[in-house]
């Protein structure tokens, strides 16, 4: 166990966490685009910024990453880090001005788009975190998504810019996004699933009826477990 | 294409880390990165094809589309620019009727500009063919392309 302080409290953690895992543990809250708790985290997105140590040897650091240390003295709300947030912040609003995310985030944290960052006009509203790519990558184990291109062209897309066969529909890089840029859609019937420009099909629960997962995720899944198709034809809430 | 391509892998031990190499040296066998060639890649290298995407396009190095049997690159950098790259660029240009970064029709001849060679007091420089050409100038290039083959 280590003792630290953050905001001026004492307070008691593990060895190799982060002071973020500890600050949300204890109830202070820190922004975060990039951060998902089911993968490692990656620190791009800098939203995360705290302040440690005190006087002219304070630095800014990004909390996702940085492991607790015994009499570590983390300040979450500083001028420094309200203004390395803000710049942050004003600089991926320039990025994404499309993203409802993004603003309903930057209004919360009361932080209004700089006029000298001339907003971005591609569209876009991928801030370039990876957080898709390494989902697909680490927790569906597909990779059906990467990047492509690098600076200004740099965009996130299924290889050669086509619909992907590996891709199984799962949609847990829509789900992921903290932007809003990836694009899922259902049809009304909810029979059809559209994302990264192909169609998926639903699967219809066995018991209800109800359209619940794309089959090729099913199949996915009854191949990595082992499960029989039948069993996972069953919805959750019907299980 | 597929035995050449696992026979570059093979060759690297079919180690991951190495496929920045093994794209190099399939390049260099083919000329370019075709599509088939990155899946090859990827199959036999157990990369994601994905993966293998991201980075034949994040390397300006890496060309996915066919280069010419000539293949001309200007420099473009600060140094060749003030001396007169741009006017350069307009009469290749002009000359092979083709725009930076393409290829002629017969597929003789390939264009691209370059951010900097690092030969700076040579500039302006042209790499043809893999030799440099320093201190260039129009009538200097058109004698160049002449020597390789372009009609005029």
């Amino acid at each position: 166990m280590v003792n630290l302080t953050i905001d001026n409290r004492k307070i008691q953690a593990e060895e190799g966490q982060t002071i973020l895992d500890v600050a949300r543990k204890n109830g202070i809250t820190i922004p975060t685009l990039c951060h998902n708790d089911a993968l490692e985290p990656s620190g791009s997105c800098r939203m995360c910024s705290v302040e440690i140590g005190e006087g002219a040897r304070a630095k800014v650091v990004t909390s996702c990453l940085y492991p607790v240390a015994e009499g570590l003295v983390v300040n979450s709300g500083s001028e420094r880090v309200k203004n390395v947030r803000r710049t942050v912040m004003q600089l991926l609003l320039a990025r994404s001005p499309e993203s409802e995310q993004l603003a309903r985030m930057a209004e919360d944290l009361g932080i209004h788009p700089e006029p000298r960052f001339k907003p971005s006009e591609d569209g876009s509203k991928c801030i370039l975190c990876r957080l898709c790519v390494r989902t697909c990558e680490t927790v569906v184990g597909v990779s059906a998504i990467g990047f492509s291109f690098r600076g200004p062209e740099k965009n996130v897309c299924t290889p050669f810019h086509e619909s992907s066969n590996i891709c199984i529909g799962c949609g847990a890089c829509a789900s992921v996004c903290p932007t809003g840029h990836i694009e899922m859609h259902v049809s009304p019937s909810g029979d059809v699933r559209t994302i990264w420009g192909r169609d998926f099909k639903m699967a219809a629960c066995s018991k209800c009826g109800l359209y619940f997962a794309p089959e090729d995720q099913l199949t996915y899944i009854s191949g990595r477990t082992g499960v029989p198709m039948e069993e996972l034809m069953v919805c959750s809430s019907c299980r | 294409m597929e035995e050449k391509v696992s026979e570059i892998v093979q060759g690297y031990g079919g180690d991951k880390s190495y496929l920045v190499p093994i794209m190099q040296d399939v390049q260099k066998e083919f000329g370019y990165l075709s599509r088939d060639a990155l899946t090859a890649i990827s199959a036999n290298l157990g990369v994601p094809i994905s993966r293998v995407y991201e980075v034949a396009t994040f390397y300006k190095a890496f060309s996915l589309k066919p280069k010419g049997r000539h293949h001309i690159s200007l420099c473009m950098g600060t140094a060749c620019h003030v001396r007169g790259a741009e006017l350069i660029s307009g009469n290749i240009t002009d000359m092979l009727k083709i725009k930076d970064g393409e290829t002629s029709a017969d597929m003789e001849y390939s264009f691209e500009t370059v951010g900097c060679l690092g030969a700076c007091a040579l500039g302006p420089i042209i790499v043809a063919d893999g030799e440099y050409h320093g201190e260039m100038n129009i009538a200097k290039t058109t004698k160049l392309l002449k020597k390789l083959g372009k009609k005029v």
